[in-house]
């Protein structure tokens, strides 16, 4: 323990060892929020890892109905990708203005990067109608059933980061780049970012190795 | 044509048919439980402690209540829970003959269902948090854990569960399906009634809980040890606390998925554990046994943390082979996690994927023996006072090592083909559960009780505690062994080999013993209270302990320590007293700690009224309830001021009094 | 104790294995438990106050012989799994009557398809060309082959006396191999719950001679009404306490078309759905093709007896 720690050693006894600091307020200083929100993405990605599982075991089981060869629209999930990936860039320039303490810069960011979520919603939820209006409903098969689960679990969690990003924009909005506000926007950067490394999986395993079946 | 179809969407499936009144059982126990409810209530009101409870407990983030919250609850499902296996016993002890006993399966069916369920998610898994929840901070010189409001939204969450599955018992169903509601089973084609629902939304909601407890619990380790207490000079109960819950964030969320693929199937007819469309009931299996294996040690490691602290506590030692422990409780967390086939070894596996889990298993008695031999060495050359949790540390070895033995006996797969799914396994788990984790958590409770309330429990009764417990524990198990190794199945409801019948009565007569334990138990605390002032604890350290828990006052103070203990040792305060630690008399200052909040409680009953809804098709109730807890969780964010400060003086008055008292002792 | 006095060669060799086991894991089990009563009652505080030593806390050697004793016995556990769990695999045929008794050169094995339902099990002999609800009859010292599947539930096939249990699985086909070497009867069990009727799941296990079986078909031939798919379909509803019943014939496919859930007329069978499934694949199933699913349900019903289960099964796989 160095002596620095230690403004006023009033535990001291005749071993010389000092026994407590009397400081204060580490423990609510919000370092351990990081931390946290880190192991709860990991319990998270756990739940994707989950479903990938069963995906996996059921990506086979068409039971006589179609296969994904013969459903997936891959220009379109390269697009939904594509906004994807480009909504992490953008928050990652929302980032840079946030170490730059530039509230208007963070809020116009994250902004532009909530409608490029809300459009890869909006594609995917397209490229779900126009599937169940084919007949590949979730209900057609094992495979349909995993696909449509993986792919919306996924879908849930950007809806919800949306939702929370529009949260977030109000609180800027009204306090501006305090501590409580900059650990916030950094929980869901790790979210966000999480999300997309959680579709590039999706796309990988899901779309291109089925298309490629 | 017109009504009815209002009064389902009102109501969607509920109907008055579902309130069971015809069961004279269900009438009775409802009848008493109104009744008892009543007299709460009522007596609540009477002497206006409603405030009292709401202010100081029900909205509280202080560790330490919602710890003895949690602690409250499973005592108060244990009751519940072994109710059902008094009725489970009685069936089969009577159940001879041609007599189809008193409960038909549909009834007996619920019975060891919920049996199984809530004394796995609401009793074991609540008074295990509660217990670290309330010791760990502690342990490791904390004011509080990481996320203190979360902390009360977990135990909530874990309460909206428990309502739920209460409420089965008069409102529809509990599920018939055992406690892992296997597929297929508990798909809609064999299970079309409420009771699987009620299981399924209960678990989920509870699950949830329990996994936000546990990111808490790892990031309060992590985060907020006190200076000085590296990693290895953690207490053995933190290390075994950090491994329990580092299993319950990896694992919860296999179940929560294969829970959550099961509610798809059955509201929205996917195929993922059908028989037809290409789905696979296995695959619910392992989902289910990925979570369920190391659940057990969710379960048996804090026991082993609380064992370990007893005995080095009262053999005046420290514990024998620290490092091994340590080493030991990681590998056990590991191994725990590649070992869940064991659980199927009769689904015809090839002979290496099961000899290969087979022997996975074998290899955690490795390190669970090296413990238990770290225990026996820690009493070798001690000074062992055998006050009530040494003994059921005692009791705890003699029991556990048997229970150990038949784990790994069925961990050999050939030998598992005659044994699995027969009365032999029970006894196992009951033999490792109750022998092991049950043991644990009175040694635990009954060791932390004047830490947590400032006196003992009382001795007499502690003592018609342990030994109901112990003896009803053989005298109800050991007969179910032998009429494992008899060919006897489980979950069977009437018998006809009347040969059994014997040692069915002998189980039962060892749970008749088993509840003299468990009111004994009650009985320690009531009696604890009524003579609270012949046991009061002034010193803050009533057993001559070793850990910074008891360097502070019994009951501790809402801040836990008025300043924050510096850590040289593995044993702490043994190494403070041993250096003649003065506790200080100035140099206070003020402390901030988390503010109390109704949020928790409130998404906890939305989260019931959802859930409710679901069960029962009532859309409106879960649409409505679903954009509640969104927009409160939402509305929650907006409040920045969480925190108020305590001020110097009364910090300063406190420790004052604290020392007074310690000093009219002396 | 019917676990500790199996009347089968399988049952038996897995109740030495039990004792054997038992025994090697009571060698460490034993000292342990009399060390805790014997430390509990030695070191108890006053009684040798002289012994006591707080610094004794660390013993390299001690905590060698500490980690080094489990791992002794399960060293030994583990050579006596990784050896049993192969010969007794239940997939692997019989190579031995009895202890004493090797298999004849010329043994031909008995064949009995096993189909649970709800609540009830039916048992069809293909070659005898019978088929009976919860009456098992096996002749005794003739090595058996059982296929065993299921209509709707996860069941297990467990008959104590004459070997492990396993699964009986919708969809899917396990197998188990057994012999029985004393005559008598004895019961069977479902060993895994599927719902209300489940307590009264069981079958008589009818050991007898050769004579004795022969007269056992004869008199099975000799009843009324053959198994029909109008009968197996009315046989299939759930019902309880099913009385024993005997089918004086049953189709040679039927096994096959349960199995692959297709004996009501009109309905595709399994292995159809999985030729179109694997059709539609350029890659013919790829990777997945080789463990999961390809065995766990296409199996032609005229190859019923193939050996086919769900999980990789390195002595199978190559059918």
């Amino acid at each position: 323990m160095s002596a620095d720690l230690i403004s006023k050693p009033t535990g001291k006894n005749a071993s010389g060892r000092v026994y407590h600091r009397p400081e204060d307020d580490h423990h609510h200083a919000g370092g351990a929020t990081m931390v946290g929100f880190f192991i709860y993405l990991m319990s998270d990605a756990l739940i994707f890892a989950s479903l990938f599982a069963a995906y996996g075991v059921l990506s086979r089981n068409y039971a006589g109905g179609p296969s994904p060869r013969e459903i997936f629209e891959l220009p379109l999930v390269a697009l939904n990708t594509g906004l994807l990936l480009a909504s992490s860039i953008t928050f990652g320039i929302g980032m840079q203005a946030m170490v730059a303490g530039n509230v208007r810069g963070v809020i116009r960011w994250l902004i532009i990067t909530g409608i490029l979520g809300a459009a890869f919603v909006g594609v995917e939820l397209h490229e779900f109608s126009g599937l169940i209006a084919e007949g590949a409903t979730p209900q057609r098969s094992g495979f349909l059933s995993a696909f449509f689960t993986l792919v919306a679990t996924h879908g849930t969690h950007v809806t919800f980061g949306i939702i929370w990003l529009v949260t977030l924009v109000f609180q800027l909005n009204k306090r501006g780049l305090t501590p409580d506000n900059t650990r916030r926007i950094l929980c869901l950067s790790m979210f966000w970012h999480f999300l997309d490394i959680i579709w590039i999986g999706v796309f990988t395993f899901v779309y291109l190795f089925g298309a490629m079946r | 044509m017109q009504d009815t179809s209002t009064i389902s969407a009102v109501f969607g499936r509920l109907s008055l048919d579902s309130v069971p009144i015809h069961v004279p059982i269900i009438v009775g126990t409802f009848a008493g439980v109104a009744a008892l409810g009543i007299i709460v209530v009522a007596a609540l009101t009477y002497f206006r402690l409603w405030g009292y409870l709401w202010k100081e407990w029900f909205t509280s983030v202080d560790h330490k209540k919602i710890g003895i919250m949690y602690l409250v609850l499973g005592i108060i499902m244990l009751l519940r829970g072994f109710a059902d296996a008094i009725m489970m016993r009685a069936q089969q002890a009577i159940a001879f003959n041609g007599s189809e006993g008193f409960l038909p399966p549909e009834h007996y069916d619920q019975l060891f269902t919920a049996h199984g369920t809530i004394m796995i998610f609401f009793v074991a898994i609540p008074l295990v948090v509660g217990i670290v929840n309330f010791v760990m901070p502690l342990q490791i010189g904390a004011r509080d854990v990481a996320f203190p409001y979360l902390n009360n939204l977990s135990f909530w969450l874990t309460v909206a569960g428990a309502i739920l599955v209460m409420m089965s018992l008069f409102i529809g169903e509990f599920a018939r399906t055992g406690w892992l509601s296997y597929a297929p089973l508990a798909e809609t084609a064999f299970s079309p009634d409420s009771g699987v629902d009620y299981y399924l939304w209960s678990l989920e909601i509870a699950g949830i809980g329990t996994t936000l407890s546990g990111v808490n619990m790892i990031a309060t380790i992590i985060k907020m040890r006190a200076p000085g207490m590296t990693m290895m000079k953690m207490p053995v109960f933190v290390w075994t606390a950090l491994c329990s819950n580092i299993l319950v964030v990896a694992i919860f969320p296999a179940l929560t998925v294969a829970f959550f693929l099961l509610i798809l199937d059955r509201y929205l007819g996917t195929a993922f554990f059908t028989n037809d469309n290409g789905g696979s009931p296995m695959l619910y299996w392992n989902m289910v046994w990925m979570w369920g294996h190391p659940e057990v040690y969710v379960l048996i490691l804090p026991a082993f943390g609380i064992y370990s602290d007893i005995t080095s506590t009262f053999t005046g030692k420290r514990l024998f082979g620290y490092t091994s422990m340590v080493y030991a409780t990681a590998v056990i967390t590991i191994l725990s996690y590649i070992v869940w086939l064991h659980h199927f070894f009769t689904m015809g596996s090839g002979a290496n994927v099961n000899a290969f889990f087979g022997i996975a298993t074998m290899v955690i008695a490795i390190p669970t023996g090296a413990k238990v031999f770290n225990w026996l060495f820690t009493m070798y050359r001690g000074e062992i006072r055998f006050e009530l949790p040494m003994m059921w540390v005692v009791a705890f070895m003699l029991t556990f090592v048997v229970g150990g033995m038949t784990g790994v006996l069925m961990a050999i797969p050939p030998a598992d083909f005659v044994l699995h799914n027969s009365l032999f396994l029970v006894a196992h788990f009951h033999n490792v559960i109750i022998g092991g984790v049950v043991f644990g958590l009175f040694a635990g409770m009954t060791y932390w009780f004047p830490k947590a309330f400032g006196f003992k429990m009382n001795e007499f009764w502690g003592k018609v505690a342990f030994w109901g417990w112990v003896i009803g524990y053989w005298v109800a198990w050991t007969p179910i062994y032998f009429v494992g190794l008899m060919g006897t199945t489980r979950r069977i409801n009437h018998f006809d080999d009347p040969t059994l019948q014997p040692f069915f009565i002998v189980a039962a007569i060892g749970v008749a013993i088993i509840l003299v334990g468990i009111l004994g138990f009650v009985m320690s605390i009531v009696m604890g209270i009524v003579q609270r002032d012949k046991t009061r604890d002034t010193s803050g350290d009533p057993w001559g302990a070793r850990t910074l828990e008891w360097s502070t006052t019994s009951p501790p103070p809402e801040y836990n320590f008025a300043v924050t203990p510096i850590v040289y040792d593995l044993d702490a305060w043994q190494d403070m007293k041993e250096h003649g630690y003065k506790h200080p008399k100035d140099g206070f200052v003020a402390i901030h700690m988390p503010k109390n909040t109704a949020t928790g409680i409130y998404l906890s009953g939305l989260a019931v009224a959802l859930g409710f809804g679901m069960i029962w098709y009532m859309w409106w109730l879960a649409a409505i309830s679903f954009a509640a807890i969104l927009v409160i969780a939402i509305a929650h964010t907006f409040n920045y001021n969480r925190e108020y400060s305590i001020p110097v003086d009364t910090v300063a008055r406190n420790e004052s009094r604290r020392d007074a008292q310690a000093a009219a002792r002396i | 104790m019917v676990v500790m006095n199996p009347t089968g060669d399988i049952a038996l060799q897995e109740r030495n294995l039990i004792l054997l086991s038992l025994a090697v894991m009571l060698v460490v089990v034993i000292p342990t438990m009399v060390l805790t009563v014997v430390f509990a009652l030695r070191y108890r505080k006053g009684r040798s106050p002289h012994l006591y030593d707080p610094h004794f806390h660390h013993s390299t050697k001690l905590e060698m012989v500490i980690w080094l004793v489990p791992l002794a016995i399960i060293l030994c556990l583990g050579v006596v799994t990784w050896i049993t769990t192969n010969t007794l695999d239940p997939f692997r045929p019989i190579e031995r009557i009895a202890a004493d008794k090797p298999l004849p050169a010329n043994a031909k094995h008995l064949d009995i398809q096993v189909v649970a339902m709800d609540w009830k099990w039916l048992f069809i002999y293909p070659e005898q060309g019978i088929a009976t609800v919860n009456e098992l009859a096996l002749p005794v010292d003739v090595p058996v082959r059982f296929s065993i599947t299921s209509t709707s539930q996860m069941n297990t096939f467990y008959a104590p006396t004459l070997a492990g249990m396993i699964y009986a699985m919708p969809g899917m086909q396990s197998q188990l191999h057994a012999v029985l070497n004393h005559a008598g009867d004895s019961w069977g069990f479902s060993g895994n719950y599927t719902g209300d009727g489940f307590s009264d799941m069981r079958f008589r296990l009818h050991g007898t001679d050769q004579a004795g079986f022969d007269q056992w078909v004869a008199k099975v031939k000799a009843s009324t009404g053959a198994l029909t798919t109008d009968n197996y379909l009315a046989l299939e509803k759930p019902s309880n306490k099913t009385p024993v019943t005997y089918f004086s014939a049953a189709p040679q496919d039927l096994y096959g078309r349960i199995l692959n859930r297709c004996v009501t007329p009109g309905t595709a069978c399994l292995y159809e759905l999985m030729a179109k499934d694997r059709a539609a694949d350029r890659d013919n199933g790829g990777i997945m093709s080789m463990p999961a699913m390809e065995h766990s349900s296409g199996t032609h019903p005229m190859n019923s007896t193939m050996d086919h289960h769900q999980m990789a099964h390195p002595a199978e796989s190559g059918t």
